[in-house]
């Protein structure tokens, strides 16, 4: 099986699904000629031609209003927004319209479209490109969430995303993009959405992350593991939007520990609803609060301060021996 | 029921420096000797920090940046223009304004470097920090504009954006306001043919970005932006109609790109080195140095010696900026709000524990 990095594992996913489903066509800012800041898009171009990849002039809220009428009109368009940070004119069009036109239409209308999205910080990047803001985007009613944390990962979520009948926005941590390789299966394939992955089995402590910090989740827990000190359940959130609140649950339940890591600012981030979520259904179970380690509620600091605000594998470990020790 | 055509404009382009360095005397601005020798040293001096910069970037003591190559004439011939007392609103794509506009050297190193205190402009400089996303900031300069006409400030605002800005919302919205509440703004589109790999062609399909204006109600003109003398003069006569009448104007400087988009972008994946060549052959700087030699203000010796001037004041700018220590942990929390909210200073409190145990 190849091994891709993620950015060649959705590449190929959108490869695929444009072959499979003439209907889908890929719309953004330089993913064209250009095949895309990050070459995600390399390559679609020359096979699909200009009908099916558009380079759309600089207009965020454009895309995603244009992708929407798309959508209504039997495509489905998966959009890219160059990085998450220039999303906003477009978090209009999403929150009034993409999410939804199946409610307003009583269903008759339905936007069953994709908007990607680099997120995340990690990049050494300018101010704007190390956005992590995926709570506002679960926030809104009506719009399914989904963060891949591998390439694996990325290619089956993503075509699923596609195939799905409801607006989806996927983010794509950008520090992974190139970082990692996984075994990609060649053949399409789907992982469902709305469900979290169990990355880790343990039985001490439930740690949850999703997009790139499953991976400093992974390592804290590996850590953790040679040094004896704790069996660490680690899981995938993926879905952000619909939350897996089943397969969380179950977790902690049997572990009665929990933390949460996002990279996201604290306050209102996604950690609260997991957190919140614990404590009316599983608060007999808690031996210890839920834990949160995030970012801080500051703007993303630039490139040379952003190894203070990235949580890292020692301040996940900080937080589950607290959280053990409680 | 005849047809009757109700309006019908047209749109103007100005020139006055010719590719061979020869003026049209009709439109030449009103510019002594000493300030065109001073245009011409800052245009040099742009154009070697920039390559400096480049330098430093493909080295790692710099962050990813957008080079100014090939738009010397339009960005610092705009800012010529100014009057301290005016204010200067800038996207990403214009050290040569900001130098221009007092910001030094060694300060625009360490913003481009991650370092967050090199976003603090001075504030007497009325000159804005860097604006990202692309778009958003003219509709400050239109705000800007409206406060000053408030109070009774004969300034304009002058604001730069390029042709791929255009085609945002916040674009229309900014032209609009403008003219809608007459304010005192000049908006300075750097038109070099390429938002990243978009060519202008697939970004509008307008002739010309100075037409724009029209619908607007604005007065819109388009300028050969390797010509500095043109550039300058259309800049200076669009804030003076600002300060004086408060009516804002589109201008389009006619301009290329002649560098990557950014550090992190290869041109080379959509556009042919016979263009970018045809576009180095009308270079803002060495058109202006013809007209200087033909004036016979400039000499081999005088350009040389220019070109040692820019580069000593270059490499010190640099030795200052590398002895800038890195910012501290609670530079991040500082400037969040006037005062730290307890949650903040919990946070900050947090990470300097977690960092003094890590010691
Ligand atoms: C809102 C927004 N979308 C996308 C980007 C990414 N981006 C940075 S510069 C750029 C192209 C800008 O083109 P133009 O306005 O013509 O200015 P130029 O870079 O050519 O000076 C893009 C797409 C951004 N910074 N902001």
């Amino acid at each position: 099986m190849a091994r891709l990095n993620m950015v060649d594992a959705i590449d190929q996913a959108l490869a695929q699904e444009m072959q499979r489903d003439p209907r889908v066509v890929v719309l953004g800012e330089d993913v064209g000629r250009d095949g895309g800041v990050f070459r995600v898009t390399d390559g679609l171009f020359d096979r699909y031609g200009a009908d099916r990849v558009l380079d759309t002039p600089l207009a965020e809220s454009g895309i995603v209003g244009m992708a929407i009428g798309m959508a209504i009109a039997g495509h489905r368009p998966v959009a890219e927004i160059q990085f998450s940070g220039f999303a906003y004119p477009a978090y209009d069009q999403l929150v009034s319209h993409a999410s939804r036109m199946r409610n307003r239409s009583r269903g008759e209308f339905t936007c069953p479209l994709v908007v990607r999205m680099p997120y995340g910080g990690g990049i050494r990047a300018l101010e704007h490109h190390s956005e992590s803001m995926e709570a506002i985007f679960a926030h809104v009613p009506g719009l399914k969430v989904v963060i891949p944390a591998d390439p694996y990962e990325a290619k089956g979520l993503l075509v699923s995303a596609i195939r799905d009948p409801d607006p989806v926005v996927f983010f794509e941590p950008a520090r992974v993009y190139r970082a990692v390789k996984t075994e990609v299966p060649e053949e399409p394939y789907t992982l469902p959405l709305g469900k979290a992955r169990i990355v880790r089995e343990g039985r001490d402590i439930t740690v949850l992350a999703w997009g790139a910090h499953v991976r400093t989740v992974k390592d804290a827990a590996a850590r953790l593991e040679a040094e004896k000190a704790a069996d660490v359940e680690v899981i995938d959130v993926r879905t952000l939007a619909p939350f897996d609140i089943e397969t969380v649950v179950a977790s902690v339940v049997k572990t009665g520990r929990a933390v949460v890591i996002h990279e996201a600012p604290r306050t209102c981030g996604f950690g609260a609803e997991i957190s919140a979520t614990l404590m009316e259904r599983a608060v007999l179970h808690l031996l210890a609060p839920v834990l949160r380690v995030t970012g801080f509620d500051t703007v993303p600091p630039l490139a040379k301060s952003e190894d203070y605000y990235q949580p890292d594998v020692d301040a996940v470990i900080d937080a589950i021996r607290d959280s053990l020790r409680y | 029921m005849p047809v009757r055509s109700l309006v019908s404009y047209s749109i103007d382009r100005v020139e006055v420096l010719d590719p061979q360095g020869v003026v049209d005397e009709a439109l030449m601005p009103d510019l002594d000797p000493g300030e065109i020798m001073r245009l011409y040293e800052h245009m040099v001096l742009t154009r070697r920090f920039d390559e400096r910069m480049f330098k430093l970037q493909r080295q790692g003591r710099l962050g990813t940046f957008a080079r100014v190559a090939g738009q010397e004439g339009a960005q610092v011939g705009a800012a010529f223009a100014l009057r301290p007392d005016d204010w200067l609103v800038p996207a990403f794509r214009e050290t040569g304004a900001l130098l221009w506009r007092g910001l030094s050297m060694t300060q625009i190193l360490q913003y481009w470097s991650g370092d967050e205190r090199g976003g603090a402009f001075p504030k007497e400089l009325r000159t804005l920090p860097v604006a990202i996303p692309v778009g958003t900031h003219m509709l400050h300069a239109v705000g800007i504009a409206w406060a000053m006409k408030q109070a009774g400030e004969q300034v304009a605002v002058l604001t730069f954006f390029g042709e791929g800005a255009t085609s945002e919302g916040d674009f229309s919205e900014a032209m609009n306001m403008a003219s809608v509440f007459n304010v005192p703004v000049v908006f300075f589109c750097q038109n070099n043919q390429y938002a990243i790999s978009v060519p202008y062609t697939k970004q509008t399909a307008s002739p010309t970005v100075a037409q724009k204006a029209l619908a607007y109600g604005m007065f819109g003109v388009q300028v050969d932006g390797n010509d500095v003398f043109a550039v300058y003069r259309v800049t200076k006569e669009a804030l003076e109609r600002a300060r004086t009448g408060s009516e804002p104007t589109l201008i389009e400087a006619h301009t290329y790109r002649v560098t990557d988009h950014t550090t992190s972008d290869d041109a080379r994946r959509y556009r042919t080195d016979e263009e970018v060549g045809l576009w180095r052959g009308r270079d803002p700087i060495e058109r202006l140095a013809r007209y200087l030699k033909t004036q016979g203000s400039l000499d081999e010796a005088g350009e040389a010696g220019i070109l040692a001037d820019a580069d000593q004041k270059v490499a010190e700018a640099v030795a200052a900026f590398e002895a800038i220590p890195p910012p501290g942990p609670e530079e991040i929390f500082k400037h969040v709000f006037a005062e730290m909210p307890p949650q903040l200073v919990e946070q900050q409190a947090a990470l300097m524990a977690r960092l003094a145990r890590r010691r």
